[in-house]
């Protein structure tokens, strides 16, 4: 391979989805698989779905782990980055930010705690997993951090001041780490979904629907699409862009 | 932890800039890092190495005082 060429996923990488066990971050967990990445998959509170989505991929001839961690408890990342190694015998080379969660409000009336479960989760959580993986990215001369953001951030959504400001942050976030890292073979993108079929997005009225122009909520699968591309070896050159995968909802 | 002689220790600081990119010719210990063009992010990865491979851990603090080959030998030697 020629110098500047875009470098292959070293033997032994495998990949690391946080919320995995359900929505958006299930179907990554499997397309990751499908590409023949070992996945390690955080969850929370999901131990059944995370569990038998492990039995679906070994079922279909990849390797998985299910891994506990609250990804908001500062400890946390660390030692889930540790687990998946230790898991599935090799680096961590492809992580993936997904887990998130919502309290919304108006801003006038978020309590501190609907703010900080939020950025905790969705921002910091993405920092600090980002950080740890990144040891060994470089090293490796390859990686692949992508980070789930939102159409809701770089957009206004009314009742999501905290959700909007975390994802706009990562969105920040992804942009700044990227060029720190990029002449080491480490990508680092986000995907913003917009309106996603999933339990979490459930409750949206159907005038938010209305307003996608496809005329139809996305499914994880679709989002799941464009994370695989990100991680796979035909992505090396994209670095610190936000791939939006909305229905044309932010076009 | 195994003791480690300063010529190891610098052989791997050697290896560890040239691999950066640093010119193999210009690496010696007067050498200034800025001159070989190691920046803070290969100096993180230098951290990295160094504690994998001696069991020293460099704060930020440490790394910012190091501005020669000399000054990154002399500051693992010292410690490990």
């Amino acid at each position: 391979m020629g110098e500047g060429v875009s470098a292959a996923r070293p033997q032994g990488a495998c990949a690391l989805v946080t919320g995995g066990s359900r929505g958006i971050g299930a179907a990554i967990a499997l397309a990751l698989a499908d590409d023949g990445w070992p996945v390690a998959i955080n969850y929370l509170t999901g131990a059944a779905g995370a569990n038998s989505l492990v039995a679906q991929i070994d079922s279909r001839g990849g390797r998985a782990a299910a891994i506990e961690g609250d990804v908001a408890d500062p400890d946390t990342p660390a030692r889930l980055i540790e687990a998946a190694e230790q898991a599935l015998s090799g680096p961590v080379l492809a992580l993936v930010n997904n887990a998130g969660v919502r309290a919304d409000g108006l801003a006038l009336s978020l309590s501190d705690e609907d703010w900080r479960i939020v950025l905790d989760t969705n921002l910091g959580s993405t920092y600090r997993l980002t950080r740890t993986a990144l040891r060994a990215m470089i090293r490796a001369r390859f990686g692949r951090v992508i980070n789930i953001a939102s159409v809701v951030g770089p957009r206004a959504n009314a009742g999501q001041a905290n959700y909007a400001a975390s994802k706009a942050a990562v969105i920040g976030f992804t942009k700044t780490a990227a060029v720190e890292v990029a002449r080491r073979g480490v990508t680092i993108n986000a995907v913003a979904p917009g309106l996603i079929a999933t339990a979490m997005t459930d409750d949206i009225p159907q005038e938010f629907r209305d307003r996608v122009p496809a005329q139809r909520a996305g499914t994880p699968e679709e989002v799941a699409a464009a994370v695989a591309f990100l991680a796979s070896d035909r992505a090396g050159y994209i670095t610190g862009s936000t791939l939006y995968v909305d229905g044309g909802l932010s076009a | 932890m195994a003791e480690h002689t300063s010529e190891q220790i610098e052989k791997v600081i050697t290896d560890s800039l040239i691999s950066f990119g640093a010119n193999a010719d210009d690496v010696n210990r007067d050498a200034e890092l800025t001159a070989l063009d190691i920046d803070s992010l290969d100096l993180a990865e230098l951290s990295q190495i160094i504690e994998e491979q001696f069991g020293v851990e460099l704060t930020s603090a440490d790394v910012a005082e190091i501005a020669t080959v000399g000054d990154a030998i002399d500051i693992v030697v010292e410690r490990s």
